[in-house]
Formats: structure tokens, sequence, C-alpha cells
């Protein structure tokens, strides 16, 4: 390589290298693809409007959650707790409006808060304690899950406001449903997040080396704090999408919902070994598990191959970030 | 050490012909002829970049080329990954990576290959033959010693006690010194020719000159991917083997300006910690390069990591230009304007993920309006690219897959970035080429003309005795003496260091 090549090329490498951290999210969108065609001409009721907002409507919930579980996975850390926190924020939430009387928006803020405190504590744990994150977020799943229980002695939260059906069931004008437009606001203040600021960008650094980013400078307790706070807070408001969903606190909800959260990140290119990840690919992979769902029900598959498909899809995406990883490292030493 | 028949009367153990590899973007390794005969040291020199570390990696088959032909024992052979050029008889030394900590020295020795039948492991076996082994390799340490607890140098003999154990006939060694005391290095090279001496070819990467005119029986020097020649070790000199490196003259390797030292910038008195560090105070000038000179293990690195934060410590003072400072964390110190190059740039210098943009701005990230400015990030990470050379297609690549010693200079970069008034750097030369070296000692000597105050630690002496105002010696955690320039001999500071002789 003299300075000549390599300068003549460098416009095209640049072009590559940008490519080459997308090559996840081309093979998941292609899958996303592919599953969208193989629907539209299986099932006649598939490319409906309504089946397509409805499809929209019920990715909301697993979208959100999994941007603020992105940004823990790119860290190199996990968030199991996502789906016991979701119900207990949704349940907290409905207690707020149903027993105290506060409005619409002051219930989702608070349910909102209910994780982010969730997420604060996981964080500590974490930073601070120096616990394992696998072992602090599945004390908390069970934590959180517990309190549900033992605020609402196991009874579903109803008698809701009319208003609160809006977060999960209404729509803007032009029809499109408000959490279609929850996922577009998330995933735009997710991606600016993650390419544009201190803490999108330490969260590779630290997912990359821990030590490195250390000796940078950069305050890791904090930082990697905060990214369990707003995956609490995401899986907080998520819950309150859900309970909106079916106009009530549920204290089952969200019991495997960790799984599907953690599925989206991974097949949209998150890598569980830290450094990598994207809300563009994330999104990807929660719009094809949830065309998987919605395709089982259409064309009346027992739910229970959902689960095995959504399982083998795991570990094919695992499987090849860990083949990219491996080739890539046998490279460098 | 070529034994008593010549050299060119023996088949060679390995035959390159026309191999190539290209990584996109790059053509690592270009058309490359090579033969290496049993019992030699082959050492491969060139430039960072110039694609050494691939051509091993072709021959221990870690990756495959993309044209030519390798033979080993006179027949060609195919790629079939790392276990198969094991197999064949071509053992990559690594330096600890390889090795399961959790597993004693001979369970080590036999990964994979373990004596005894049906699954059983015979381990009387086992153990007498390891023991066979590391003598041979000069170990000294228990067969059913856990790897863990092993020193780099140990490991490294472990990793060579390997070689012997595939009864390999070549054995590849990649920049084996760059993490071992002088001690260790003489212990090492003892063990190469015994090596030689049973007839294995020894293929040798290294930058440091001295070593390459003490053990080499033949140089190829390699640059641009291409192999420049093949030459018998009589046939070169240091002039000569640069300019066949670098393709130029490199004037002065340690261009020190002339600079007027000035006022007190960094004290630092007192600081200790547990017996690593007893005690220990210095002063740096602004525009002086101080250095740090001892042993492995006398608490150089210790020294800088406690005053730069990153390392508790059980007490001290640092002050910078006269503030007292607290630091008890590197971003205090970074604050501050104090800022440490570490040696060890894999595991605590790079984010090796990243690319060499990312990583060049993450101690100083440019803001404008509470976002990154990803405009000028590209501008800083393109003019540090040109002013240190860094070798790499785009500025966007993934620092994980630079070579070496390119890697190196990302780490520089990013400290360059901060603007730190102290700067400490740790074995800033290692594993970087001549020309690279130089550059690094100019930019070393263009930073103290700046004004800022530079801490140069180093263990090996040419680079302090050149380059240096001060240098301060340490022993066993203590600082034994300053000696200032117009004192400077190597004696002297090897008195201080070993504690002989009378001291300063
Ligand atoms: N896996 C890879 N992907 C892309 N490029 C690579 C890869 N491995 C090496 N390269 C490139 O190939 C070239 C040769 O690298 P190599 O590591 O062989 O150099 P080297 O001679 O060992 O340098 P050093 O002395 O710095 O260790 C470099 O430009 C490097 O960036
Ligand atoms: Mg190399």
């Amino acid at each position: 390589m003299t300075e000549g090549t390599a300068n003549g090329t460098t416009r095209g490498n640049a072009l590559r290298d940008r490519l080459s951290d997308f090559v996840s999210q081309i093979a998941a969108a292609g899958a996303l693809i592919v599953v969208f065609v193989f629907l539209s001409f299986a099932s006649p009721d598939f490319l409906t409007a309504d089946n397509l907002f409805n499809i929209g409507s019920q990715t909301a919930v697993v979208a959100v959650i999994a941007v603020g579980m992105t940004l823990v996975i790119i860290t190199a850390g996990i968030d199991l707790s996502v789906g016991s926190v979701a119900a207990l924020a949704g349940v907290m939430g409905a207690l707020l409006m149903s027993s105290v009387g506060l409005p619409m928006p002051l219930a989702a803020l608070g349910g909102t808060l209910v994780g982010a405190a969730c997420g604060l504590t996981n964080g500590l744990l974490v930073s601070v304690a120096g616990l394992n994150p696998f072992i602090a977020t599945l004390g908390m799943l069970s934590v959180a899950r517990g309190i549900v229980y033992i605020a609402t002695d196991a009874q579903s939260v109803f008698g809701l406001p009319d208003s609160f059906r809006l977060l999960g069931q209404g729509v803007v004008a032009g029809g499109i449903p408000i959490p279609v437009v929850i996922i577009i606001a998330v995933a735009i203040a997710g991606y600016v997040v993650l390419s544009r600021t201190r803490l999108g960008r330490y969260a590779y650094a630290m997912g990359s080396n821990l030590e490195a980013a250390r000796l940078s400078g950069i305050p890791i307790r904090r930082y990697l704090t905060s990214v369990y706070v707003i995956s609490g807070a995401l899986a907080g408001f998520g819950g309150m999408i859900a309970a909106s969903r079916v106009a009530s606190g549920q204290p089952n909800y969200g019991i495997g919902l960790e799984l599907d959260v953690i599925a989206a990140a991974v097949i949209g290119g998150a890598s569980l070994f830290g450094g990598q990840g994207t809300v563009v690919g994330t999104l990807i992979g929660a719009f094809l598990i949830a065309l998987i769902r919605n395709g089982a029900v259409l064309l009346n598959v027992n739910t229970f191959y959902q689960q095995v498909i959504i399982g083998v899809i795991i570990w094919i995406a695992v499987f090849w970030d860990q083949y990219r990883r491996r080739k890539l490292a046998s490279a460098s030493e | 050490m070529t034994t008593e028949t010549g050299i060119g009367t023996k088949e060679p153990v390995v035959r390159l012909r026309g191999v190539s590899k290209e990584f996109p973007g790059v053509l690592a390794v270009d058309g490359v002829d090579l033969d290496i005969l049993p019992g030699e040291v082959h050492v491969v020199a060139g430039e960072n970049g110039a694609g050494k570390s691939t051509l091993m990696k072709l021959l221990s088959q870690v990756e495959r080329p993309s044209s030519g032909t390798v033979e080993l024992a006179g027949e060609p052979v195919e790629y079939h990954g790392p276990g198969h050029a094991q197999h064949l008889g071509v053992a990559m030394v690594y330096q600890e990576f390889a090795l399961a900590p959790d597993l004693s020295v001979a369970e080590n020795l036999y990964l994979g290959r373990e004596p005894g039948r049906f699954g059983f492991v015979n381990r009387g076996k086992e153990m007498e033959e390891a023991g066979g082994l590391l003598r041979r390799v000069g170990l000294n340490v228990g067969p059913r010693r856990l790897v863990a607890g092993l020193t780099v140098a140990e490991m490294q003999r472990v990793e060579i006690a390997k070689a012997l154990a595939i009864d390999a006939k070549v054995v590849i060694m990649d920049e084996p010194t760059a993490t071992l005391a002088e001690r260790e290095i003489e212990d090492l090279f003892g063990v190469i020719k015994a090596l030689t001496d049973d007839g294995i070819a020894i293929l040798y990467i290294s930058h440091r000159l001295d070593e390459i005119f003490r053990i080499a029986d033949r140089v190829t020097v390699m640059r641009d991917g291409k192999v420049v020649d093949t030459l018998p070790i009589s046939e070169l000199d240091e002039d000569k083997l640069v300019r066949l490196m670098v393709g130029r003259e490199i004037g002065n390797l340690y261009p020190k300006p002339d600079v007027d030292v000035g006022d007190v910038l960094l004290r630092v008195s007192g600081v200790k910690r547990g017996e690593k560090l007893k005690d220990c105070s210095f002063e740096v000038r602004a525009g002086e390069v101080l250095g740090f000179a001892g042993l492995v293990g006398a608490g150089r690195t210790e020294l800088a990591r406690a005053v730069f934060g990153a390392d508790r410590v059980d007490g001290g003072a640092v002050e910078l230009e006269g503030r007292k400072l607290k630091i008890k964390k590197p971003q205090d110190a970074i604050e501050a304007g104090v800022g440490y190059l570490t040696e060890d740039r894999k595991g605590e210098g790079l984010a090796l993920q990243l690319g060499v943009d990312q990583n060049i701005t993450l101690a100083n990230l440019p803001m404008t309006r509470g976002l990154i400015s990803l405009k000028e990030e590209g501008r800083i990470a393109r003019k540090r690219r040109d002013e240190l050379n860094i070798r790499t297609p785009s500025i966007r690549r993934r620092v994980q897959v630079l070579s070496g010693g390119n890697q190196q200079k990302v780490v520089v970069a990013r400290w360059l970035e901060t603007e730190a008034k102290v700067l400490f750097f740790d074995e800033p030369a290692r594993g970087i080429d001549v020309g690279a070296k130089a550059e690094m000692f100019g930019l070393i000597g263009d930073l103290a003309q700046e004004g800022r105050g530079i801490v140069l630690i180093s263990s090996y002496l040419p680079e302090l005795l050149n380059m240096c105002d001060r240098i301060l010696v340490m022993r066993e955690g203590e600082v034994a003496g300053v000696i200032g320039r117009e004192e400077f001999s190597e004696e002297r500071v090897i008195a201080l260091a070993t504690g002989t002789g009378e001291a300063a």
C-alpha cells in the first residue's frame, strides 16, 4: 500500500468501513423483507391498513424498550428486568390514575419514573457495587415482579379514565396510530443519543474497552448508571403503553418480554460482547419479531411455535455475531 | 548461530512463492517469495504496516492467502486453519493469550493432544514429558503450577515448550521481547540458540535493531507488503538495514531540540502505595524531558499511574503550576492537564471496535451545542493521521485491524488532542518502527519546545540518554536518584537501578 493508492481509494474505503458496520442490519432488513413479502402472498388479511397499523401498535412496546436495551448491550451489559419493570410501571401508573386520580399524562410520567428508579437501582448495583449486570438485573426481575404482586395482591387494576386509551390505541390526524408516532420519536431520540452525544459515544467506548475508557478520563460510574436508568425509564414507558392497550394495569404483564427485547437488539446487530449496536438495527429486529408473531396468528400457526421460531432466530443472530467477531479477532492477533 | 554446514546447502523447511494477502483497501502482503532454512534465525524487519505479522499469519494458517503457494518440507500445503499448520510443524508463539490460565502448565502443553487412550488422560506420562520439555526451554517451574500464576516471560516460555511438544520445525515469534525485561531477553536468546542447534528454524519479528544484529542469521526486509531483500546479517549494518526498511535516510533518531527549561510545572511529593511505591517525590519543569529509568518492576509505571489517578494511593501530594491537585481518578488528572500514555495499548489504550477517528477524540470530544461535531471529529482525525503518518485506508477503520505500530500512534494522537500540560509517555517506542520512532521522539521534542513537561518511561537506555534533560532512576519502589544531563552515563544509571557501586 503506497501513499498514492491509499489516497486514491480513501473515499471508497471510508464508505466500505461505514457499510461494514451495517452488515448485520442489512442481513436483518433482508430477512424482514422476505417475511413481509411471504406474508403478503400467504395471507389476504396481511396487507391491509388495519393489520399493518395493528402491527405498528403491537411493535411499540418491544421497540421502545429495545432502544434502551441496545444502549445497555452496547456497554457489554444486559437488562433482564425490563419485563417486570414494565409490569410494575404499568400497575403503578394505573394506580396513580385509579386511586390517586392523577390525569393521564402525569400518570404516564409517573410510570416512567418508576421504571427509571428501577433502572437507577440496577445501574448502581452494576457500577458502584460492581455486580455483574446479568445478576444485578436478574435480581431486579424478581424484586420488581414481587412488588407488583404485593402492591396489587395479584389483582388487575381497572377503573382507568378513557383518555388513557390514547397512548396505546389512539390515532393522530391522518389515522396514524399514536404508538407508531412514539416508536418514531423514541427511535430518533435514541439515534441522536447513540451517534451524537457523549453518553452514546462513551457507551460504545466502555463496551469496547472499559479500562481504556477509564484511562481516557470518562466518568465510568456516572455513564454506566445513566445507561441503566434510560433502559429502566423506557421499560417503564413501554409498560404504560402496554397497560393502555388493555386499559388496565396487569400484574402478570411482561413475563418473558425481555426475550423479545433482547432478541430485537441482537437480531439488529447489537453484540452481547459490547461495543456494537444501532437503533435502526434494533427497530428492524423488533419489526421482524412482530411480523413473525402477526403472521403466525394470521396463518393459524399454534402460538407455541412462535416461541420456537423466535428462539431459533436468536441463535442464528448470535451465531452470526460471534462468527464475525472470531474472524476479526483472529485477523488482529 | 548457524551450525557448521553452510546455509546454502540445506533444503528449506518453508518455501513461499508469490504469496499475497489482500484486505479491503490494503494489499498487506504482495507477491512474497521466501525460503526459511532449518536451524536459522530468520528475522523479518520492516516498517509498521509493512505486512510482517500478516505474512506470519499466512504461514501459521491463521489467515488464508489470496494467492501464491506455501510449501513445507518440499510439499505444497492446503489451507485448513491454524490446527493444520501446527500439525505440519509450524508453531506460533503468542504472548499469554493462547494459554488457559486455570489449567496447569502441563495441561496447557498437551491441550487437545492429551496422552492416553479412550478419553482418559495418562497424567503420569503427561507430567513426565512436560518436565522434560520445560527443562529444554530453561523454565524452572513445576508442570503442575497453574498458568495464571506465571509471569509474562514464563508464559512465553510455556508457549515455546508447546511448540516443542508438537515437534515444530518452524517457530514464529512476533515481537517476543516487547514485554520482557532485559534479563529475560537474554534468557530467551539462550533458548532460541538451543532450538536452532536442534535444527528448528526461528522466524523472528522485531523493531529493535540491537536485537536483530545479535541473533539474526539472515534478515528479510519488507516494505509495503513486498520483500525488498533477503540478506545474511554479515552483509548488513544498521544504516543499511534502516535504509532498506524505510527507503530513505533517517537523520537523527533522537532529535532533541535545545529548550530553555522553565519553571516547575508538576511537583509530586511523598507518593506511597503499599510495597510498590515508597515515598516517591519528583518534579517536572516546563520544556523539560524527565526520564524514568529502572529495572522492570522497579515501580516506574506504578508511579506514573499513581500520579495520574489510575490506581489508588496511600498518600502523597501533586501540584501543578503551584496549585494543589486532588486527583482521585484519571478524569481529575486529565481535567487538570496531566496525560498518561499506557504501555499496554491493547489492554488499556484502545477501544478496538471503534474507528481510528473515535479513538483519537475519545479523551476530548469536539462538541457543538451539546452534540458531537462529526465534521470537526473527521477534521481532527485527518490532521493527526497526516501529522503522525498513521497508516490506515480510512479514518473510520476499526483500530482492531491496524498494525501494532499504527495502533500505538492512534493512542499518541488521542493525548495530543487533550492539550495536556504534562504528559507521561510509558514505553512509547515499543513496537514501532525506526522511522516512526524518530517521528515519535521528534514529536516529544516538539511538545517540550511548546513548554510542556514530558516524562519518558523507557527500558531502553539510549532513548533516555539521548532524549532527556534529567533521568530519575527507580529501584524497588523508591527513587534511587536523579541524574542531570551533564552527568549522563549508562553505568551511572545501571549502578543506581541495581543498587551496586556508589550512589548519586
Ligand atoms: N484483518 C485485517 N483487516 C484489514 N486490514 C488488515 C487486517 N490485518 C492487517 N491489516 C492491514 O494490513 C497491513 C499490514 O499489517 P501487519 O499487521 O502485517 O503489519 P506489520 O508489518 O506487522 O506492522 P507492525 O510492525 O506495526 O506490527 C496494515 O496496513 C494493516 O492495517
Ligand atoms: Mg505486527
